[in-house]
């Protein structure tokens, strides 16, 4: 059965035989038409791809489909009928579940205790505790239990929400970015569970910026552009590069490798740091040793829960170390807070843009002062210039192409990826020495990481030192000069990328040493096995 | 039946601006309910408590006196919680406040000292009451101690030191056994504001801390700390707000505050040191500082409208013989009625029968 208005490809599109089906939804905030008459059909067992840029209504959509947004106009049908959602939990009680970019955790609980909140309250928690544990042996999702989430990383607080969903049986279940803090076993992992679920009839409707991803597990893609159904499509059959083009409406550059440019001085210098974590689960830095000279972006790989962030948090100065652990262009900063380092010319992007890297209820103008209130203008004698900040946040806005609406919006009224871009662009504009970002383009679509990589090497070429901590791969062998693997809080030497194969890197992420002693333990493990 | 609340998409600002007083019209009309059923007339209680109290120009001063210390209070309170910090003690800062002012009246008694002694007073109350809640705030960032519970038990503590000051070493040898201190000197004593005025200078002390917290909260850099810390503590540590400093700032902030009502209050009204100095008025501070929405201005306007309900309560035990432990009940009634209201306006009820069918 053919649907004249949009491009199909004749696979079936027939409600009568879809489990779900968003009918002409259209969306009006003021002004803005954030979809526009979206037809989108999902049948049981099927996994849908929901792609486009930033801003093209992908998150308004599945927000309408979760009960979270009425639609202005349009029709969802679930089995057949007509349904009225009008909350998420009228979504749930229907058998749709959601695993959002943004986890909605409660930092103070346990992972069983975040997970007991959303069921029923009738259910003890050793039941929850047993299915938990029956989830996780049947999809490989392993979880402590009773550790407090504010300890975890994304990866694992994702997983949480994962497990979150499956334990409510759903019929259809959302993904938003899923594999975008996964390593690449990780996503195959992922891939595999939710293939399981598929066979067992729940249809899953996946959001990703990742092309090849889509391409190999995808049974049918819809691909948004301002708020648009620009085609439905069987993503196997068509190259990356294509999808990519239907989504920008264009051809989609690469990000151009920077201009030949000498390696200056070393602008960031850390020896022997050391570093307990502060929490009981954290993993403590061992011995670190790194240099960083300006034009140079090295980069950090690792899988999630290393020690990344107890990494980031000592070269931020989030947390302090011995004095000469760190040298920022020469001088000793272990002693030194953030501001200090700040002023010394130090810029930080933590890897959480909400809630760390930005205040989610504030304007984009007292965001700005974040992290500028050290070491820009728009604070003298312990007043704020409010006027100041604001005309500052509309020049990151303006030159890193953040799409908002209104003229300052909250923070957590931006997509991620257009957040991303003003959190990265306000240290980026602040021309500084040395750079550290955490997950740079995390949940972030192909167009804004190609802006923000760019960014990063255009940064490097104009002489700044980047330290660029990211779990893609991908992303650290097109922009990183030199990659180093943190791998349970110890870091590998920094090689050139060059020389490197993704082999090697992903061996020193799983934690092997490829000279010393590995293949000793690798023949005690294989005598074990025999 | 199953009662859930959803969270509302859309917030109008009139909806929180009603809400305070929706609140109240609901008090009123729950308190006039016990009263009835006490046998009183809420009609002539509510002439009592609200009638009376604001048509008559001795009683607006009253009033006037009664919301100073609220208000000094409760600006320093907001400091605490807008950082998301709970300072549960004020009523114990108040009284060391007032004890360390006191003092200093009480050393200078009889003496010719001159000018000095009321801004020293002043300054030691503020001391005083810093370093009171500073032992809380100590406690939390060295042992992690609960502030709440810290601070809440240093009241009974401040409040058994008065008591047997008073009784004790301070009590004024020719009081007739009195628990009581000799009466301040003029010199230790606040001003009145002059001509036929009951009031005295305190007034004039509460509207300028609440118009310097006002501009310190809008428009400092220490008042954007604040507002970072209690929304995004991660944040606030990356912004390189250290929360330990956070902590002990706010602490000595409303520890100060609530020592400076204390010494107006015994300096201003009271004139001596006597067990009892506060009709509560560092609990009654934090209902203050949330019906006033943590905002300088809203809490001007809310200490009013306490200072009404302890007034009225003065005079309802005369007039109408109604315990004073009404007027608490009633404060109450008045901090759920604030808090629902709050809740309503975030959140829509929805009330469905019977329990949802399995799904």
């Amino acid at each position: 059965m053919e649907d004249a208005s949009s491009l199909t490809d004749g696979l079936p599109q027939s409600p009568a035989s879809s489990l779900v089906s968003l009918e002409r939804i259209t969306k009006r905030f003021g002004d803005l038409l954030a979809n526009d008459a979206v037809d989108l059909a999902i049948g049981p067992g099927e996994i849908h791809a929901l792609l486009g840029e930033n801003g093209a209504g992908k998150s308004t959509l599945v927000k309408i489909l979760y009960g979270l947004i009425e639609p202005t106009e349009g029709e969802i049908r679930w089995k057949g009928d007509i349904v009225a959602l009008d909350g998420p939990m009228a979504a749930r009680a229907l058998g749709i579940g959601m695993v959002f970019q943004h986890f909605s955790l409660f930092d103070n609980l346990s992972v069983i205790e975040n997970v007991a909140v959303a069921l029923s309250a009738d259910i003890t928690l050793d039941t929850i505790a047993r299915r938990i544990r029956e989830l996780a042996d049947t999809f490989d999702l392993a979880l402590d239990l009773d550790r407090p989430v504010w300890t975890l990383s994304a990866g694992e607080r994702q997983r949480i929400e994962i497990v979150r969903c499956l334990l409510q049986d759903p019929d259809l279940l959302i993904l938003d970015e899923p594999t975008s803090v996964l390593t690449p076993q990780e996503a195959e992992d992922l891939f595999g569970t939710l293939q399981r679920l598929a066979a067992r009839g729940c249809a899953i409707l996946y959001i990703s910026h990742r092309l090849e991803e889509v391409r190999r597990h995808c049974h049918r893609a819809t691909v948004l552009r301002a708020g648009r159904v620009v085609a439905t499509l069987d993503p196997s059959t068509v190259s990356a590069r294509h999808l990519a083009g239907l989504m920008v409406g264009a051809e989609i550059g690469d990000v151009k490798p920077a201009p030949a440019h000498a390696m200056g001085i070393e602008r960031l210098v850390v020896t022997s740091l050391s570093l307990r974590s502060e929490e009981p689960h954290g993993i403590d830095l061992r011995d670190v040793a790194l240099t960083v000279r300006g034009g140079e972006i090295v980069g950090i790989a690792g899988v999630a829960g290393n020690g990344q962030s107890e990494l980031f948090a000592a070269l931020s100065g989030e947390r302090l170390c011995g004095d000469r652990a760190i040298l920022l262009d020469g001088e000793p900063v272990g002693h030194c807070d953030i501001t200090a380092r700040r002023e010394r010319g130090g810029a930080f992007v933590p890897e959480e843009r909400l809630g760390h890297g930005s205040v989610p209820s504030h304007r984009l103008g007292e965001n700005t002062l974040l992290s500028l209130h050290g070491t820009s203008g728009f604070v003298s004698g312990g007043l704020i210039h409010p006027g100041l900040a604001r005309r500052w946040a509309a020049r990151i806005v303006k030159t890193f192409d953040v799409r908002k609406e209104g003229a300052d919006p909250r923070a957590e009224t931006l997509s991620g990826g257009n957040l991303q871009k003003f959190v990265v662009g306000r240290e980026i504009l602040r021309d500084p020495a040395v750079l550290v970002v955490n997950q740079p383009t995390w949940g972030v679509d192909a167009g804004a990481a190609t802006t923000l990589r760019q960014a990063l090497i255009d940064l490097a070429a104009k002489g700044s030192a980047v330290v660029v901590i990211s779990q893609d791969l991908d992303e650290l062998f097109e922009i990183a000069d030199r990659i180093a693997v943190i791998h349970a809080g110890e870091l590998t030497a920094a090689e050139p990328t060059s020389r490197l194969s993704r082999e090697a890197v992903g061996l020193a992420m799983a934690g092997a040493r490829e000279h010393t002693g590995e293949s000793g333990k690798v023949e005690r493990g294989a005598t074990h096995a025999h | 039946m199953r009662i859930e609340l959803l969270p509302r998409r859309n917030v109008s600002l009139a909806a929180r601006i009603l809400a305070p007083l929706a609140a109240l019209a609901v008090s009123f009309v729950i308190g006039g309910l016990i009263l009835a059923a006490m046998g009183r007339s809420p009609a002539s209680a509510f002439d009592v408590y609200v009638v009376q109290s604001l048509s008559d120009g001795w009683a607006l001063q009253q009033l006037a006196l009664k919301a100073t210390p609220l208000a000094i209070i409760a600006v320093g309170l907001s400091f605490c919680f807008r950082a998301n910090l709970w300072n549960i003690g004020a009523e114990g800062q108040y009284i060391v406040g007032a004890l360390c002012g006191g003092w200093i009246a009480l050393i200078t008694h009889g003496s010719d000292a001159g000018a000095w002694v009321l801004p020293a007073m002043l300054l030691a109350g503020i001391v005083g009451g810093a370093l009171w809640a500073l032992v809380a705030a100590g406690l939390k960032v060295v042992f992690g101690v609960s502030e709440i519970l810290t601070s809440l038990m240093l009241v009974y503590v401040a409040e058994y030191w008065l008591d047997y000051l008073v009784r004790g070493p301070w009590r004024d040898p020719k009081g007739f056994n009195f628990p009581q201190t000799v009466t301040f000197d003029p010199s230790a004593t606040l001003p009145m504001l002059g001509g036929e005025l009951t009031v005295h200078a305190g007034v004039v002390i509460a509207i300028v801390v609440v118009l310097v917290a006002a501009f310190i909260l809008r428009f400092s850099l220490f008042g954007y700390r604040l507002r970072v810390t209690g929304e995004a503590p991660r944040a606030a540590r990356f912004a390189g707000f250290s929360p330990v400093a956070t902590t002990l700032a706010v602490f000595a902030i409303s520890g100060g505050l609530a020592g400076l009502a204390g010494v107006i209050e015994v300096s201003g009204s009271i004139g001596q040191l006597k067990p009892s100095i506060s009709p509560g008025y560092g609990f009654t501070a934090i209902i203050v500082a949330f019906l006033g929405r943590l905002d300088p201005i809203g809490i001007l306007i809310a200490s009013l409208a306490m200072a009404l309900t302890i007034l009225g309560g003065e005079a309802a035990q005369i007039a109408l013989r109604v315990p004073f432990d009404f007027t608490r009940a009633f404060q109450g009634i008045l901090l759920i009625a604030i808090l629902v209201a709050d809740s309503l306006v975030t959140y829509r009820l929805r009330i469905s029968a019977g329990r949802r069918a399995a799904a």
